[in-house]
């Protein structure tokens, strides 16, 4: 079995577990100097991990690593919005690889892209013009967290083509690369009154099948899937234990096949009941069933933040989660069991797993 | 030259970077600009957009709280300090 590797990104540094197996894991870190990471991945292009960093008296920065976190440098050259611009960058929050370019999304939401994987960047887009951006750059319009530009999905048949999401507003498609902009919301369902009919949304998290016209969305109020590659969502909420919820995945080699992890979406934002659970759906959102063995099923209060599951690709996928009180759990056989593969890390804003050949 | 004196959490981010560095420079913001001259990178880890020093970096030249903008004199001491901060 090839090398299965999780990257793990905390608010005290990046770490590495790495298996054989995906039962063993030899846990490596904390890398980074120990800074606050939002999102780190493994990215194939180029075999280098990166890691989204920012620190209360240094500011943000990427940090990459060509050999799998032995290693590292950073870079934040051209990560501004410069001194005359009005808008400062708080937090670099999410990263992707599309296609040539590496995204990373920062608060004040802006899109940023390096054509020279991570060691210069440049503004591709702060989705000006789109309505509600008239607002967004006023970090006290922004929602609790601060993330701006909080998600990306690329296509891999395109590297022109992939979503943002703004933090709070919805989620955005570009075709050109950055140049122009669609809101994609449709159906979306939102229990509040908003300004404009096509954005007002909290999308959480967007996932793209392996069939790119199927994508899932955990949002603010609910679960969503779409079958015109994200033209419009239809609600697939019922039969879980609550609508709120951060995290989600979608299996590799079956569109029906999608995992969400619900909390509380009130103060706690913690696991319903205090028993930890992925819920599955094996038919696209029409029933649901609980994975919980192998899951703390007593006082276990955790919280999943929205990049903290992943799924791996292999033939029998794993699926795996970092909590924010620092456990990470895997299952190696698509969320039937679970098992704790590291404790006691900080607490945790995102897993990332790659199968290294 | 003044006398510059470094956060601990500066050094392990730039090779070679000591903690405490001589610089002959007429204000905080120009003596920040010779080590970015020595350590590319290093400005932006003390200097956010405007400029500004970031929020929670204090610079201090002959112990009186300084700007950017403050003189730095030929034996000056400038201290740059990592606030106390986070959690």
């Amino acid at each position: 079995m090839p090398k299965t590797m999780l990257t793990v990104a905390t608010r005290k540094g990046t770490f590495v577990l790495d298996s054989d197996d995906r039962r063993d894991w030899t846990l490596r870190g904390p890398y980074c100097e120990g800074w606050p990471c939002y999102h780190a991945i493994y990215d194939p292009t180029t075999g280098e991990i990166y890691a989204a960093a920012a620190s209360e008296w240094h500011g943000s920065t990427i940090w990459r690593s060509g050999d799998l976190g032995e290693t590292w440098e950073m870079s934040s050259e051209g990560l501004s919005y410069g001194d005359d611009d009005g808008r400062k960058i708080s937090k670099v929050s999410t990263l992707a690889r599309a296609g040539d370019r590496l995204l990373v999304g920062v608060e004040a939401p802006g899109i940023f892209e390096s054509r020279d994987n991570g060691r210069t960047w440049s503004l591709l887009s702060t989705l000006s013009g789109q309505h509600g951006s008239e607002a967004w750059d006023d970090p006290a319009n922004q929602p609790p967290g601060h993330l701006g530009i909080s998600g990306f999905v690329a296509d891999p048949a395109d590297s022109d083509s992939f979503f943002a999401i703004v933090q709070g507003v919805g989620a955005f498609e570009t075709e050109d690369g950055g140049s122009s902009w669609t809101p994609r919301n449709k159906g979306l369902r939102r229990d509040w009154p908003a300004d404009y009919e096509d954005v007002g949304f909290c999308v959480h998290k967007l996932v793209r099948s392996s069939d790119p016209q199927r994508m899932y969305q955990q949002n603010h109020v609910g679960m969503h899937r779409s079958d015109d590659a994200g033209q419009s969502w239809t609600e697939i909420t019922e039969g879980l234990p609550g609508d709120f919820g951060f995290a989600a995945a979608v299996h590799p080699h079956d569109t029906e096949t999608f995992y969400v992890i619900p909390v509380d979406g009130g103060h706690g934002r913690t696991m319903h009941e205090g028993k930890a659970t992925v819920w599955r759906t094996r038919d696209a959102g029409s029933s649901w069933q609980p994975m919980r063995k192998g899951l703390p099923q007593e006082n276990a209060h955790l919280g999943v933040l929205r990049q903290a599951m992943t799924i791996d690709s292999h033939d029998e996928p794993g699926v795996y989660f970092g909590s924010s009180t620092g456990q990470v759990f895997a299952s190696a056989d698509e969320g039937e069991t679970w098992s704790e593969i590291a404790s006691y890390l900080p607490s945790i804003s995102s897993v990332d797993v790659a199968v290294l050949d | 030259m003044a006398d510059v004196r470094l956060p601990g959490t500066l050094t392990p981010l730039f090779p070679g970077l000591p903690r405490r560095v001589e610089v002959e420079a007429p204000t905080v913001l120009a003596a920040i600009d010779s080590l970015e001259a020595q350590w590319p990178g290093l400005r932006d880890r003390l200097v956010a957009e405007g400029p500004a020093l970031r929020s929670h970096i204090h610079a201090y030249v002959d112990g009186e709280r300084a700007g950017l903008d403050t003189p730095v004199a030929e034996r000056s001491r400038l201290d740059v300090i990592a606030a106390i901060s986070g959690g």
